[in-house]
């Protein structure tokens, strides 16, 4: 009897602490949101303790710009067997680095992780193959965009379908658990019939047994995909709504923003985005895709 | 070496740059092996006192590691701290943190466990003999302990350097992350190299942790005698 009444008082006790706890992290957190809101008011002045991000006029004094890039995701950020960053954005961070007139340190990120690099201020640019959208906007700072991405249709040669209004009643559509183009097609067409997979790899499978009429992605996916398989048609290269891809800065950070933009309408003029994906992406996209992908001097047609 | 892909391995620096990433894990976990050790061995000394106050305090603590994901608790010190307090962590220091952190308590509660399971002969013969609490412990019940302790903290070691396949979340190149780098590199060129990199990747950290298991079986058969 003695010892449950003293589980009990250590349960009631342990509780208690952890809830203390969980709202004295929530109560500083709040602090600390609203803090650097009332800094961003009083922007200009840079010295401010409280804000995370550094300004340009800092990045340049310090000599060293932290970029969050992707380092396993080829053709865009990877790294090669020389220990060396590579890919379409990183050949844009280096221009930019070059052009800053720093040295630079890229920072390997995850897609889960990028929001909170910037919201911590640990890098000062993230250029990871990061799509706009509204959500992250609320958080980050997105400047001109440098890219497409939207959805695509691959499907065998025997049939290639080219518009979605092709498929027949008992036609199914293969898409990957959680992209894009299962929200996509769930909403938009809701009586395609889809065959869902969790991997790449299962997806890829599925196509090539003939489970399914179609497999639909992110069109950078389905036209490697169909670049590296033959008897593999891209019939639908752009589909639903066109997303764009831009670089990222903490949230308020207006010089280092603005510096971007101005320097992304600068790189327009000599098509520098148009290099960038012959030297990166045209490997993998060929020059087909050049037009559709790439956007220069930050101005989506 | 081509239908595993292998030669990848070979390819400029790409086997010089997994054991440097080899080597990262390794010093993230074998510091915050060394720290746990230290630190574990005193908390399970806590742990064992009688005080209601000190027994809850020890409680919430290992429960909240038991409870938090290794990953939360990673983007909890590398981010949290810098958003709450304003601290610039670097990412290695965050990961030995967390890792000490998750170490001392289940290291803590392992001495608790070795210490209270010492028969209670051995501290009433201890005692009977004229020793200080103090002396007693040091000579007779830790010894003792320890004795127990071996084979399950080296599962702890070898689990605390497996799981920093967890911090290149927070941006930290350790090997797992190279090797998915050198695979997604070569993706084109040779896409068998999957098997390659992780059968690699396998024998590294069988490689590294193999010897904590060797030490173990020495420690415990020559104190079996």
């Amino acid at each position: 009897m003695k010892k449950s009444v003293f589980v009990k008082v250590l349960a009631i006790l342990t509780a208690a602490v952890l809830l203390l706890a969980s709202f004295a992290g929530c109560a500083s957190n709040e602090n600390t949101a609203s803090e650097s809101k009332a800094s961003d008011a009083s922007q200009t002045d840079s010295s401010a303790s409280n804000v995370v991000y550094r300004t340009l006029d800092e990045i340049k004094s310090s000599g060293k710009i932290k970029i969050g890039v992707f380092s396993d995701k080829n053709p865009f950020g990877y790294v090669d067997e020389n220990g060396e960053y590579q890919g379409y954005d990183v050949y844009f961070a280096n221009r930019l680095v070059k052009d800053l007139g720093v040295e630079v340190e890229f920072v390997s990120t995850e897609a889960a992780s990028r929001v909170e690099f910037l919201e911590t201020g640990k890098v000062d640019v993230v250029l990871a193959n990061f799509t706009v959208t509204d959500e992250r906007a609320e958080k980050v700072d997105f400047a001109l965009p440098y890219m497409n991405v939207a959805l695509g249709v691959v499907s065998p040669d025997s049939r290639v379908i080219k518009s979605l209004d092709e498929l027949k009643a008992d036609d199914e559509v293969i898409v990957i658990t959680g992209t894009t183009a299962e929200t996509y097609l769930t909403e938009k067409y809701p009586n395609i019939k889809l065959q869902k997979y969790d991997t790449y790899a299962n997806a890829k499978t599925a196509l090539e047994n003939g489970q399914a009429a179609a497999w639909a992605n992110d069109n950078t996916e389905v036209i490697a995909y169909a670049l590296q398989n033959k008897g593999y048609t891209v019939g639908i290269p752009e589909l639903g709504s066109k997303d764009t891809i831009a670089p990222a800065v903490s949230k308020g950070n207006k010089t280092l923003l603005d510096w971007i933009n101005s320097e992304i309408e600068a790189l327009g003029k000599e098509n520098f985005f148009h290099a960038d994906y012959e030297a990166t992406l045209a490997g993998t996209y060929g020059k087909d895709y050049e037009e559709k992908l790439v956007v220069e001097g930050g101005k989506v047609e | 070496m081509q239908a595993l892909g292998l030669d990848v391995l070979f390819k400029g620096s790409n086997f010089l740059r997994l054991l440097e990433g080899l080597w990262k894990a390794l010093g993230i976990s074998l510091i915050a092996v060394a720290l746990s050790i230290v630190l574990g061995i005193l908390f399970g000394i806590v742990m064992t006192v009688r005080n209601p106050v000190v027994k809850a305090v020890c409680r919430v603590y290992l429960e909240i590691v038991r409870i938090m994901p290794q990953m939360v608790l990673l983007f909890l010190v590398f981010f949290g701290t810098t958003r709450v307090f304003g601290w610039n962590l670097n990412a290695e220091a965050a990961s030995v943190i967390v890792f000490t952190f998750w170490g001392t308590a289940e290291m803590g509660d392992l001495v608790r466990g070795a210490v209270t399971g010492v028969p209670k002969h051995q501290y009433e013969s201890a005692f009977a003999l004229g020793m200080t609490k103090a002396q007693a412990y040091l000579t007779v019940i830790i010894p003792l302990a320890i004795r127990q302790l071996i084979p399950q903290s080296m599962n702890l070691i070898t689990r605390m350097i497996k799981t920093t396949s967890l911090v290149m979340m927070i941006g930290v190149v350790e090997v797992l992350k190279v090797s998915q780098q050198i695979i997604e590199a070569n993706r084109m060129s040779s896409p068998n190299a999957v098997f390659g990199l992780y059968l690699t990747v396998f024998i590294l950290y069988f490689v590294a942790c193999w010897p904590f298991s060797l030490l173990a079986k020495r420690l415990e058969r020559k104190w079996s005698n």
